[in-house]
């Protein structure tokens, strides 16, 4: 069987001037098979934000190969990658981005008219994502008038109103307090239970236990893949940091 | 993402920033209304000029000579001869002989009043016609009578309608009303109605050279209106031996030329005007770049949710042809406006009734012209946001 998400000794380097270069993915190869649920971990500037984004295919390597479904993503054009953007990705972001303008209703109904979904079905799986989060009773508030967890919450409906074939969440709880959070990942947790892929990034190893499998980051390179376990995972993690620094 | 809902998205997005919409759509509204409503000063113009000219007749030649200073002159014989001898092209032919002074009406003097010579036929070139007694007849002509026939503007003002009899006096010498003519435009001042017709032998009399100068032929047929042209043009060229002694007109050529100079009038002044919508056009896009520029963040999200480039680009360039659409509705509006005021000022100053009417073909031109500049002006600054990368778009703050 392919893997969902295969990196093949992916990197992307941005040239800082002429001596400055930042190697943000130095090298990754990695596999994700469908229906998992993994942790990116990593401190602060270790490459996380970056992988995501090529996953996510908002960017493009500047070296090595990123097959998504079997597919080379690097074979693209704009289109395509649009396509598969709107009906193979579900976004969270740390910062919601939610279009304020909008409606709760319609914001996740966004995803669904690039696609072409007709309005009535559209609005039925529109209003199940909503109360499969919980927000049946806000569908006509807009963001401005909701809690950053309410917020959070909109957002992963929207991405799960689309069924993409995975999750991407990049830090979604780290604008919200930890009770909230706790909510969140909880959620995640049950989409998880559903069948769903979720690739979750976080700098917080306590997060990144919520996933049964875990990849550690460091300075671009990947120092730890494996379950995330209890102890194990973080000594283990420790020392890869350590043996990086 | 179709079309109605990148309408609803620009409609939102206009209502949300009204005061700035309507900026933006200022030089719209005022380049589309100036051209309504100078097209509909056009168009009031020339209905006014038809319609008297249709009242004249269009089938009228007027003929005026300026041959001073020659030694032959044609005379009033000669052009009833050119009658008679073209009978299938002219029908008749009348002297106008304008006289220049006063009429005295008891004891009033009168200024206003236009004075003409003409012969028994007059009447039936201009086809005028008679409320009251009868017009100047051939023996009138012919014996020089001291009779008048006048419009019916002098006959209400200054005899109260019963003018037939009376006598008055112009430039001193008494004439007396044998006939008054129908009425023709409101019996105003100044207007058709504020004549006197005197036989052209008295005319010629009380002018300083003896002679008459202008000739008013009637045609036979509208279609052989030119051809009577030229055979009285040829006519006098025999006897000045050059065409810059006379001119030859008639009513439908003056028409077509004061139709022409009225178009003319109304493509320069339009296309002043039309410097205004281009003006708009860029501040169109000038607004409409500083959009995208505000809403970097959101065309990162739509594009991150497989907004496709030529979604991002409608939804743009529909938001600015709806701003421009909007605008020219509105210029519409005022156009429409500005016309019923003119239509108030200059009738009040002619003293006339020219109503300032935009043409329907005028109105849409203007509207579609309005939606293609917000298409045009609008492309530039949509392609720019379709063109975003996803990533930098999303970063952007
Ligand atoms: N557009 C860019 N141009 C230059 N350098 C960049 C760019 N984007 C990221 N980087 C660099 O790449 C490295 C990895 O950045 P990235 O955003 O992936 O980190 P991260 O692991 O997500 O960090 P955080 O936890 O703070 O979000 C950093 O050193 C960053 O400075
Ligand atoms: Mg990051």
């Amino acid at each position: 069987m392919t893997p969902l998400i295969e990196f093949k000794d992916v990197y992307k380097i941005y040239k800082m001037g002429d001596s400055n270069i930042v190697r943000a993915v130095d090298g990754i190869s990695m596999q994700i098979e469908q229906g998992e649920f993994v942790a990116i971990v990593g401190q602060s500037g270790s490459g996380k934000s970056t992988c995501m984004n090529i996953i996510g295919c908002l960017d493009v390597p500047t070296q090595g190969q990123y097959l998504l479904a079997g597919k080379d993503v690097g074979m693209l054009n704009d289109n395509q990658l649009a396509d598969i953007r709107n009906k193979m990705l579900g976004f969270i972001f740390q910062q919601y981005n939610l279009l304020p303008k909008l409606t709760v209703l319609e914001n996740v109904e966004v995803p669904m008219l690039y696609r072409g979904v007709p309005k009535d079905e559209r609005f039925e799986r529109a209003k199940k994502a909503l109360e499969r989060v919980g927000l049946s009773d806000k569908l006509n508030h807009t963001p401005s008038q909701l809690s950053g967890g309410q917020q959070q919450r909109v957002s992963i409906a929207r991405a799960l109103a689309g069924s993409p074939s995975v999750i991407l969440a990049d830090e979604p709880t780290g604008a919200l307090d930890s009770r909230t959070g706790r909510d969140v990942l909880h959620l995640l947790q049950e989409l998880h239970g559903e069948g769903n892929t979720i690739i979750l990034i976080t700098h917080d190893n306590s997060i990144a236990n919520t996933a049964p499998r875990i990849i550690r980051l460091a300075d671009g390179k990947v120092v730890y893949d494996g379950p995330s376990g209890g102890k194990g995972a973080v000594v283990q993690a420790e020392e890869g940091e350590a043996a990086v620094l | 993402m179709n079309f109605y809902q990148s309408f609803k998205l620009a409609i939102q997005s206009i209502m949300k920033s009204k005061v700035r919409a309507f900026l933006t759509m200022l030089g719209i509204i005022i380049g589309v209304g100036a051209v309504t409503v100078i097209v509909g000063l056009g168009n009031g113009m020339k209905n006014y000029i038809t319609k008297s000219f249709e009242s004249m007749g269009t089938n009228l030649i007027t003929v005026d000579i300026q041959g001073r200073g020659t030694s032959r002159t044609i005379s009033v014989d000669d052009m009833y001869a050119l009658v008679e001898q073209n009978p299938d092209l002219l029908s008749y032919v009348s002297p106008t002989a304008g006289v220049s002074g006063t009429v005295k009406i008891g004891n009033k003097n009168i200024k206003t009043t236009r004075v003409s010579g003409v012969s028994e036929d007059y009447m039936k070139i201009s086809s005028s016609e008679l409320t009251d007694g009868r017009f100047i007849q051939y023996v009138d002509v012919l014996r020089r009578q001291q009779v008048c026939v006048v419009g019916s503007y002098i006959a209400k003002t200054y005899y109260s309608g019963n003018a037939v009899g009376k006598t008055l006096k112009i430039n001193g010498t008494a004439f007396t009303v044998v006939g008054v003519l129908k009425e023709e435009a409101k019996s105003e001042k100044l207007s058709s109605d504020d004549v006197i017709f005197i036989p052209y032998t008295n005319a010629s009399k009380m002018s300083w050279t003896g002679t008459i100068s202008s000739f008013v032929f009637s045609g036979a047929s509208p279609e052989n209106i030119n051809k009577a042209v030229i055979t009285i043009k040829e006519a006098l060229y025999k006897v000045y031996g050059s065409y810059d002694y006379f001119s030859v007109v008639s009513m439908s050529e003056m028409l077509d030329s004061f139709m022409t100079e009225i178009n003319v009038m109304v493509i320069v002044l339009g296309a002043i005007a039309a410097i205004s919508l281009l003006v708009g056009g860029i501040g169109i896009m000038n607004i409409m770049l500083v959009s995208v520029t505000e809403r970097t963040r959101e065309i990162g999200i739509r594009k991150s949710l497989g907004a496709k480039q030529k979604d991002i680009l409608g939804q743009f360039v529909i938001e600015a042809a709806t701003t421009s659409a909007l605008g020219g509705i509105m210029g519409i509006l005022f156009g429409f406006l500005l016309c019923s005021i003119g239509t108030n000022i200059i009738s009040s100053l002619a003293q006339e009734t020219i109503t300032v009417v935009p043409s329907f073909g005028a109105v849409l031109g203007a509207f579609s012209v309005s939606v293609g500049i917000g298409i045009i002006f609008g492309f530039l600054p949509a392609k720019k946001a379709a063109k975003l990368n996803p990533i930098d778009a999303l970063r952007y703050d």
